[in-house]
């Protein structure tokens, strides 16, 4: 398959980009569209405004979820808020500002274009999400709302409660269910896509599993809309839903699509830390919290006494103490790394001495017990829930743990991969954040994307196959794909060996996050890489999947997506080693100024990175998209 | 510590199920009870046997997808709490525990603790929407909603979907569910051109599936989110206004 990285970034100045953008694609008459069909995989935010926006311009839309409805995606997880340039504060926000924001909170490695489109499409999002009935945190005034977030210094994030994510995937959510009862969504639930069909280099389809019936079928469109979320349960520990998976995109990198920057994942600063051995997965606390939390750590090595009994010339309020200009609120990158060099140099807290303070006392003695529970009173009861203490009375626990993942597919400014006709949203795709995303910004960019980007480009695609039908699906191509889906799942069902899926992926989790996650190094990635392939080989030795392919079987599903776990965690690290500098979330400790921070080398490493499959991972093809920086001046990020 | 559990099998909805005891050891009280399900599984299929199927997904206690009734209460014996969220600290050592999956005609059993909730999301198909195409928004702040409103409607829209309120009604009802998505959009000044023909539609949907509401209030006890049964007094007093305000305005074509 040819393999062409053309990022199509429109003429004109940075403002003008988008306007002339749409000027010049070409559209598909209102009458044309319903000759359309589109697919969409995953329906979180990205997935379920897409396919809404689709159908209301009048395109057929097949769409695809593995959850028992759409709105189960782990998007309803996000907790604090959604930024948007609309300056209702008056401290000085822009379009600007958050562009110039975005790209320096990335560490300046993303794609200028796409973050000022992102940053301009932001102030549609917030209107549309509030005409949609989306209770968004009102003023008694009645106007709306808004709160700080990290690596900001102006107010402009839009939230509901604890439960903006939520609020924001209902919204989205009823917006793809009107179009179901109108008719012209067709939505499929309890179906996971397990192969994309490529025909004549361009996707043609889908392959699906039915998770109740086991029934492989495929999907004939003439666009594939891939909305899946990200990878960061290659962890094993991580914020991420139990289901959530890279297998999708995975698929498509393996027909084709470029996979970028697949080593840029983000470690939240603010989790509640793994308190047994059994732990399933780790709870977010939302970095809102650092709006009026403080984060601390005893003075002393080995203070074990308990929190309140510690004086406040004992402790070290070490972000404000290292980077004043923006003290709790530094990026999350920067925080985790504070939170890590802290406890590993003896100064963690707790029974398992794993975590960091983050006080809220000052702030309830500031504000009332009240102002704070109005504020953050659902987080502080799940906190309460998961480890029986009083966040009212006594400092939350709190460590970083694998969140989101900044890589995906590499996408055009069309939102296109490197397949035609395949295009990936929100999560799934690599794009806005650069190395590091800034909280509030992952909501933005999947509305973004699904809503106002993806509706308006992929009509330059779609143009060309007016009154063109879909490829039928007795068609090789399908029959092929059919049989390569069936095939794998014959291979994990009749392996029969003595080892549970769960316990290879807590190994190759184990792997990931000692040696690909908040710090990196040669030495640690090359260990890393040796151990995954062996690891792989025994999976599909001694890998023991119970149960049948016709019928209900998550050991099968689960199987299925540590399968392609493997291959990603080898990518991930092979892009690790191959990138010789830090940048945002990517810290290689061979690369760090003096006080610690990351060094990033802008003359060799100025670039995206973006693999073609070749059959295995550690042969993969490196390929490089320039970045090019004619607005920003690149500085090293500080935040002191 | 260790507990002993009393688990429903059923291989779909065409079996008629039954109980299993299985007995699990060596657990530790700080993890959850899905946690625990986790363990008993991973011991079950070494042993040769077939995982007990239930469903999670965020584990956090928002997305729904959990659900079980743990000793004949919906989502178990804490208050507001998914599934999920609970934990083992909140039994003792030794108990006994039955674990089966939501009970209602509407949700039939696709195997073992897992049901089918469609019937929900064709509720909100129905109407538990706003009508505004992508791109025909005016600004956010032109639309002022008082604080007050917003609360309510937050506190409506809170709802999780996971169908705790249906498995507890003796009737199987889903006034719960439908009155905090009816009460979410009608409090909101953006909801009110659809305020009395959503509650029809929404309604009469509703009625095709589930059982109907007599205020026994079960719902609210077994809600993760305590919504409260209120909502479903706003529902009624929409529904029956609807009867009359969705009458043809004079001069309008049929």
């Amino acid at each position: 398959m040819t393999f062409t990285l053309d990022p199509k970034i429109p003429e004109g100045s940075l403002e003008e980009k988008w306007d002339n953008h749409r000027f010049s694609n070409r559209l598909v008459n209102p009458a044309n569209k319903r000759k359309y069909n589109i697919i969409v995989v995953g329906t979180g935010l990205a997935g379920a405004s897409a396919a809404a926006t689709f159908a209301e311009l009048g395109y057929n839309v097949t769409a695809f979820t593995y959850h028992d409805s759409p709105r189960r995606a782990h998007s309803i997880a996000a907790q604090g808020g959604i930024n948007a340039a609309k300056n209702y504060r008056n401290d000085g926000d822009s379009i600007w500002r958050l562009f110039y924001d975005t790209v320096k909170g990335g560490d300046f490695r993303s794609r200028e274009a796409n973050v000022h489109r992102l940053s301009q499409v932001s102030v549609e999002i917030i209107d549309q999400c509030a005409a949609q009935g989306v209770p968004f945190a009102r003023e008694y005034g009645g106007l709306l709302d808004n709160r700080s977030f990290g690596g900001a210094q102006v107010s402009r994030t839009f939230y509901a409660r604890g439960q903006t994510g939520q609020q924001l995937l209902l919204g989205a959510y009823q917006a793809l269910m009107r179009q179901v009862g109108l008719g012209k969504i067709d939505l499929h639930t309890r179906t996971e896509m397990l192969d994309i069909v490529v025909k004549d280099e361009r996707a043609v389809g889908i392959i699906t599993r039915n998770l109740v019936t086991g029934e492989v079928k495929s999907w004939s469109s003439h666009a594939v809309v891939l909305a899946t979320g990200g990878y960061s349960n290659v962890y094993y520990l991580s914020t991420n839903a139990m289901y959530s998976n890279a297998s999708a995109i995975w698929r498509a990198h393996r027909k084709g699509a470029g996979f970028a920057n697949p080593s840029f994942t983000q470690i939240h600063p603010t989790c509640i830390p793994a308190d047994n051995e059994f732990q399933s997965k780790l709870t977010l606390m939302s970095e809102s919290l650092r709006n009026d939390g403080r984060i601390w750590v005893p003075a002393q090595t080995d203070d074990l006494r308990t929190p309140n009994t510690i004086s406040e010339n004992e402790r070290d309020y070490y972000l404000e103490r290292r980077y004043p200009a923006f003290g709790n609120l530094v990026p999350r990158d920067v925080a985790s790394r504070a939170a890590k060099k802290e406890v590993d140099a003896g100064r963690g807290v707790g029974q398992l001495r794993n975590g960091v303070y983050l006080d809220l006392s000052h702030a309830i003695e500031r504000l009332g017990r009240e102002t704070i529970e109005a504020r953050y009173g659902n987080l502080l009861e799940m906190y309460h829930r998961i480890t029986d203490e009083n966040p009212y009375t006594d400092p939350m626990r709190i460590y970083p743990a694998p969140h989101y993942t900044m890589g995906g597919l590499w996408v055009d400014y069309n939102l296109m991969t490197t397949v035609p006709g395949l295009y990936a949203i929100g999560e799934a795709n690599y794009s806005d954040h650069g190395s590091n995303r800034l909280g509030a910004s992952a909501l933005m960019q999947g509305l973004a994307d699904g809503y106002f980007v993806l509706p308006n480009t992929i009509g330059e695609y779609l143009a060309d196959y007016l009154n063109s039908d879909t490829v039928p699906i007795d068609d090789p191509s399908f029959i092929e794909a059919e049989r390569e889906v069936n095939d794998s799942i014959d291979r994990m069902l009749s392996v029969n060996g003595s080892k549970t899926v769960d316990w290879f992926h807590r190994e190759l989790g184990r792997i990931m996050i000692d040696e690909c996650g908040m710090e990196r190094s040669r030495p640690g990635l090359e260990k890393a890489l040796s151990k995954i392939p062996e690891l792989r080989q025994e999976f599909y030795r001694d890998v023991r999947v119970p149960g049948e392919g016709e019928s209900l079987n998550s050991s099968l599903e689960k199987a299925g997506r540590i399968a392609d776990f493997f291959e990603l965690a080898e990518l991930m690290c092979r892009d690790a080693i191959d990138r010789e500098e830090s940048c945002g979330a990517h810290f290689r400790i061979e690369h760090q100024t003096p006080e610690g921070e990351a060094k990033r080398n802008d003359a060799d490493f100025s670039f995206v990175s973006v693999y073609q499959h070749t059959g295995d991972p550690s042969t993969a093809i490196l390929h490089q998209e320039d970045l090019t920086f004619e607005n920003v001046t690149l500085g090293q990020r500080s935040y002191k | 510590m260790k507990v002993t559990l009393k688990v429903w099998r059923q291989s779909g909805a065409e079996d008629p199920g039954r109980f299993e005891t299985h007995k699990v050891d060596e657990l530790s009280p700080d993890m959850s009870f899905l946690e625990m399900l986790d363990v008993l599984n991973d011991r079950i299929s070494v042993a040769g046997g077939e995982p007990i199927e239930f469903e999670s997904d965020c584990r956090e206690g928002i997305c729904g997808t959990c659900g079980l009734v743990i000793n004949g209460q919906p989502h178990g014996p804490e208050e507001r709490t998914a599934t999920c969220q609970l934990h083992m600290r909140k039994f003792s050592d030794g108990d006994v525990i039955t674990v089966e999956p939501w009970r209602a005609k509407a949700f039939s059993v696709i195997k073992d603790l897992i049901v089918d909730r469609s019937p929900f999301d064709s509720i909100i198909a129905a109407g538990g929407f706003i009508s505004v195409p992508t791109g025909s928004a005016s600004d956010a702040n032109l639309i002022p909603v008082p604080k007050e409103a917003a609360d309510a409607a937050m506190d409506a829209a809170a709802c999780i979907g996971c169908g705790a309120c249906v498995a507890a009604c003796p009737n199987s009802a889903a006034q719960l569910f439908t009155a905090a998505k009816v009460a979410h959009l009608n409090l909101l000044p953006q909801g009110q051109p659809e305020r009395y023909i959503r509650v029809t539609k929404m309604v009469d949907t509703m009625e095709q599936f589930f059982g109907s509401c007599t205020n026994h209030g079960e719902c609210e006890r077994a809600c993760p989110k305590a919504i409260s049964v209120d909502f479903i007094a706003m529902l009624n007093r929409d529904y029956i206004s609807s009867k009359i305000k969705n009458r043809r305005l004079a001069g309008q074509q049929r």
